[in-house]
């Protein structure tokens, strides 16, 4: 390429305007390191003259010292020239490389390592645009050919080089090159890859690099450069009609100025396009595109821009922005693929936080429905998915998000999940398709969040059991058993209990008759707001008179209050005085003591009864059960 | 269809851009070389019409080109951004010079104590830097989003796996990210974006007649008179300028007569000897970047 440095020392200002106008390709190399991926990617640095002087010098001075092709250049040298880190112990994850020919300008994903290889192979080609899965001549298609393959597929990669490599210790056989092309189509078409094109290659001898090699005279195809500098990309490409944007930031410098700062991940958009916000379903127009230099008639995918609308509607961070003809789904339950990152396992149940776009959300993993061996591509059964493992499961999130499938666009159906506690990435994962679509996008327009959405939101019907009974009768006990029992199917419960609202809530209140009321109305209102709020909600306070106790049932609607009347005889429950209390009541210390000096009036009508003298608080909660089950409580 | 250049202005944006929607109370680093003129001109841009959310931070070591200084208050007076320059107090008590203590010492105590000091005094959670994977080695690999502890350090195993554009902002109090939006940027590219947009940069980088003396193959440039003559040593005028800039006893210059942006473009694809042959920090010690982030350096 000695014509490159003639232009630039002949006419810089020339030069500058070809690079001015390069594109960007980002690709992954898949492979060991026994396939000669370092050699490869040592080798794309050295052709496309990315290495200075004291870099090429530095690698000559390796070469003969620790190099592995008897004083000639070793090139994998320049890619796994980190062994002082090695020996301080830093693993090397993904590393990125760079290097430039005339026409583009090359990210490389280079991830060396065979421990945590899926991790890093989908980290890195998350954000490749093309992969090249190196197979040693030698050897063929292997088990790893197929896992990169796999892993290549499932991060939607679209185009695929195989190189054969390594072919100069096969005599630069045709047939073996053949032989080896023909088994991968077979097994690539399973695992769904597509544009598929074969180079065969000595990445060490750089037969097929950047010049057609003499040595594969029967190869009629392009060289692996050649391939790299001219493939289109459509992901790269602007596609019409499919806008959208997720908004990174509210942009607000002044009062009459409110802007949507975003990155336009498809499509395009220019003022006067009619775009819909998700999930809200708001409409609006574009009115400018403003950008320091001047205000912008058309912005393209790729671009970082930001938007005006024509009418002030409310939109946050997190909100989408799109086409109004063909916008993205909007829901709270999916199917995903989840590779997981961590060493402490996925497990179904436990919460999680969702980013997607620039919307974090909490999410769980509801049904784990099986992982994937990526060895084998078979589905096992499991309940948890540990690290470097691949699964599909049910996913639901507490809030609606706008996506798109993760097959159509990266960018609206790709996540991550983030430990509450520790902060960290524990997952990645793709959007397939939503389960239950709650409504059409276009019916949220005026959508108030209310009870039922809670409810709907959480899958439940919420609903309030109050415990009513002597103290010591045993109503706690019970009521903690039940909210054991229902969290174990899956219902969002709170139990108010007692003794804690008197600690905190009701601290101000006494034991008068006066103040035992106001004590089971404010708990009474309480309750209410969390059914509100969708819960369902354990209440266990002695409340004594029937008035209150009613008073609480009338707050919420017919059929959301279940009275539980824990029928203990005075005696037993005296007997039992879990917390001394009938003890200090006896000796005075205590006044207004419910059964002993101020009344108990018995519920007539409650919904269940408990005889304590003839039940275990085991059988009371199957008892309350049964109940629930049998009016349709528990849906 | 998307240039380079488009590319990764847009991508830069975008990082900015997350990190001020999540998180409390970022800071750039301003170090005033090539790469920070970049960083700042994009974050500009990226909050337009508003102005950069964050102000800008410059961790002095007394031991500057005094060029740089000038530009750096020219700068930031233009944009009407906060600059808060942070010296360490240590460094001005115990007179630390590159001279009597070394590179290594010198470095750490008024660059990596100095930005602790700055962040932990202001309370700053995020740090905007203009590092580049190009760079060096140890870099390749560095996350864009780099978390840091309630102790600055860098821990290999804490850093997390950075998918499609999807940045993890989250941190326990205390903790701290670094944040480099020129990550996937090449020196080329940091060039030739400069050209196409006229960004201002230090005129050290442009070659002039300056003061300088040869020591151990390096022309170090006689920017004041705290720069000890060795025996027989009298600076000589040569037209020399910068690759990269930093404290002015510690920078190579090199003999060169471009003084224009494109001589420099020019110069640079020509010469090929990469950017931080320079800088005479990195080459204390083998993998001594490594163990200089493991610490809280940059």
């Amino acid at each position: 390429m000695a014509h490159v440095s003639d232009l630039i020392a002949e006419d810089i200002e020339l030069y500058l305007k070809t690079h001015e106008n390069k594109s960007l390709l980002r690709f992954i190399t898949c492979g060991s390191v026994d396939d000669g991926k370092s050699t490869l990617i040592g080798r794309l640095l050295y052709e496309s003259k990315m290495l200075f002087e004291d870099q090429l010098t530095q690698l000559e001075f390796d070469s003969k010292k620790v190099g592995t092709q008897a004083g000639d250049l070793d090139f994998a040298l320049l890619v796994d020239g980190l062994t002082a880190e090695r020996e301080q112990g830093i693993t090397i994850d993904v590393a990125y490389r760079f290097f430039s020919t005339d026409k583009r300008k090359f990210i490389v994903a280079d991830t060396p390592g065979h421990e945590q290889y899926t991790r890093n192979m989908i980290t890195g080609a998350s954000t490749a645009d093309v992969a090249i899965i190196l197979i040693d001549a030698r050897k063929g298609v292997l088990t790893q050919t197929r896992r990169h393959s796999y892993l290549v597929s499932l991060i939607g990669i679209r185009y695929v080089v195989l190189a054969i490599n390594k072919l100069d210790m096969v005599g630069y056989s045709e047939a073996i090159y053949n032989q080896i092309d023909q088994d991968y189509r077979t097994f690539a078409k399973e695992v769904g890859l597509q544009n598929i094109v074969t180079i065969p290659m000595s990445a060490l001898k750089g037969d097929n690099i950047t010049e057609l090699s003499v040595n594969t005279p029967w190869y009629r195809g392009e060289t692996l450069m050649g391939y790299l500098e001219n493939v289109q990309i459509e992901d790269t490409v602007e596609k019409s009609g499919v806008f959208r944007m997720p908004v990174q930031w509210v942009n607000r410098p002044n009062l009459d100025f409110r802007g949507y700062s975003g990155l336009v991940v498809r499509g395009s958009v220019k003022p006067g396009d009619a775009i819909r916000v998700l999930p809200s379903g708001r409409e609006s127009r574009v009115a400018r595109i403003v950008t320091q230099e001047g205000d912008l008639e058309k912005a393209i995918s790729g671009q970082s821009i930001t938007l005006t609308l024509t009418d002030e509607i409310d939109i946050s961070r997190g909100d989408v922005l799109a086409t109004t003809d063909s916008p993205p789904g909007v829901a709270n339950q999916f199917e995903a693929t989840v590779v997981w990152m961590t060493d402490e396992a996925m497990l179904p149940g436990r919460p999680y936080l969702m980013k997607i776009g620039t919307k974090t959300v909490t999410a769980n993993v509801s049904t784990l429905k099986h992982k994937v061996n990526v060895n084998t591509l078979e589905h096992v059964a499991a309940a948890k998915l540990e690290l470097n493992e691949i699964g599909v499961c049910n996913l639901s999130t507490d809030q609606l998000i706008a996506f798109d499938p993760y097959s159509e666009d990266r960018d609206t159906g790709g996540f991550i999940l983030i430990d509450r506690l520790t902060n960290n990435t524990v997952g990645a994962g793709m959007l397939h398709s939503a389960l239950r679509q709650p409504h059409d996008s276009s019916q949220w327009q005026d959508f108030h969040v209310n009870k039922q959405a809670h409810a709907a939101l959480k899958g439940q019907k919420p609903f309030i059991v109050w415990f009513t009974g002597l103290s010591g009768s045993g109503k706690s006990t019970i009521a903690m058993l039940l909210e054991r029992k229902l969290y174990s199917l899956g219902k969002h419960t709170y139990l108010l209990d007692g003794d804690t609202i008197r600690h905190g809530l009701n601290k101000d209140l006494g034991f008068t008759d006066a103040d035992r009321i106001e004590n089971v109305r404010r708990t009474a209102e309480v309750a209410k707001l969390l059914v509100d709020a969708g819960q369902i909600v354990l209440v266990s306070l002695i409340s004594p008179f029937s008035a209150e106790r009613e008073m609480a049932r009338e707050l919420v609607a017919q059929g959301e209050f279940f009275e539980v009347f824990v029928d203990a005889p005075i005696q037993a429950a005296e007997e039992r005085d879990p917390k001394g209390l009938y003890k200090k009541a006896r000796s005075g210390e205590l006044k207004d003591f419910t059964g002993l000096d101020s009344p108990y009036e018995a519920p007539e009508n409650s919904e269940v009864r408990i005889d304590t003298t003839a039940q275990t608080p085991e059988q009371a909660v199957e008892h309350i059960i049964n109940y629930l089950l049998g009016i349709g409580a528990l849906g | 269809m998307l240039t380079h250049l488009q590319r990764l202005e847009a991508e830069s944006i975008q990082i900015m851009r997350e990190v001020v929607a999540e998180c409390e109370h970022p800071v750039m680093l301003y170090s005033i070389g090539k790469d920070s003129a970049v960083m700042l001109h994009l974050a500009v841009k990226a909050f337009y019409p508003s102005k950069p959310p964050f102000p800008l931070l410059h961790v002095d070591t007394t031991w500057k080109f005094r060029e740089m200084i000038e530009f750096r208050d020219v700068m930031a007076k233009k944009l009407g951004l906060e600059l808060i320059v942070h010296i360490n107090p240590q460094g001005v008590e115990k007179n630390i010079n590159p001279f009597t203590h070394g590179s290594a010492i010198h470095t750490d105590i008024w660059k990596t104590e100095g930005l602790k000091q700055a962040l932990d005094k202001y309370g700053f959670d995020v740090a905007f830097g203009g590092a580049r994977r190009d760079e060096e080695k140890s870099r390749a690999k560095e996350r864009i989003f780099s978390i840091r502890s309630a102790q600055h350090r860098w821990d290999p195993k804490l850093q997390r796996p950075e998918l499609w554009r999807l940045y993890n902002a989250r941190k326990h109090k205390g903790e701290s990210i670094r944040v480099f939006p020129l990550s996937n940027w090449t020196e080329l590219d940091i060039w030739q974006y400069i050209y196409l947009n006229n960004i201002p940069i230090v005129p050290l980088y442009f070659a002039k007649e300056r003061p300088v003396v040869e020591r151990d193959g390096t022309l170090i440039m006689v920017d004041d008179e705290r720069l000890p003559m060795r025996e027989g040593e009298q600076p000589m005028m040569k037209s020399v300028r910068f690759r990269t800039l930093g404290c002015y006893p510690l920078t190579g210059a090199i003999e060169s007569e471009a003084n224009t942006l494109t001589a420099i473009i020019q110069e640079m694809l020509l010469t090929r000897t990469s950017e931080r042959q320079g800088r005479l920090i990195d080459h204390d010690s083998a993998g001594s970047m490594e163990k200089k982030k493991q610490e809280g350096y940059f």
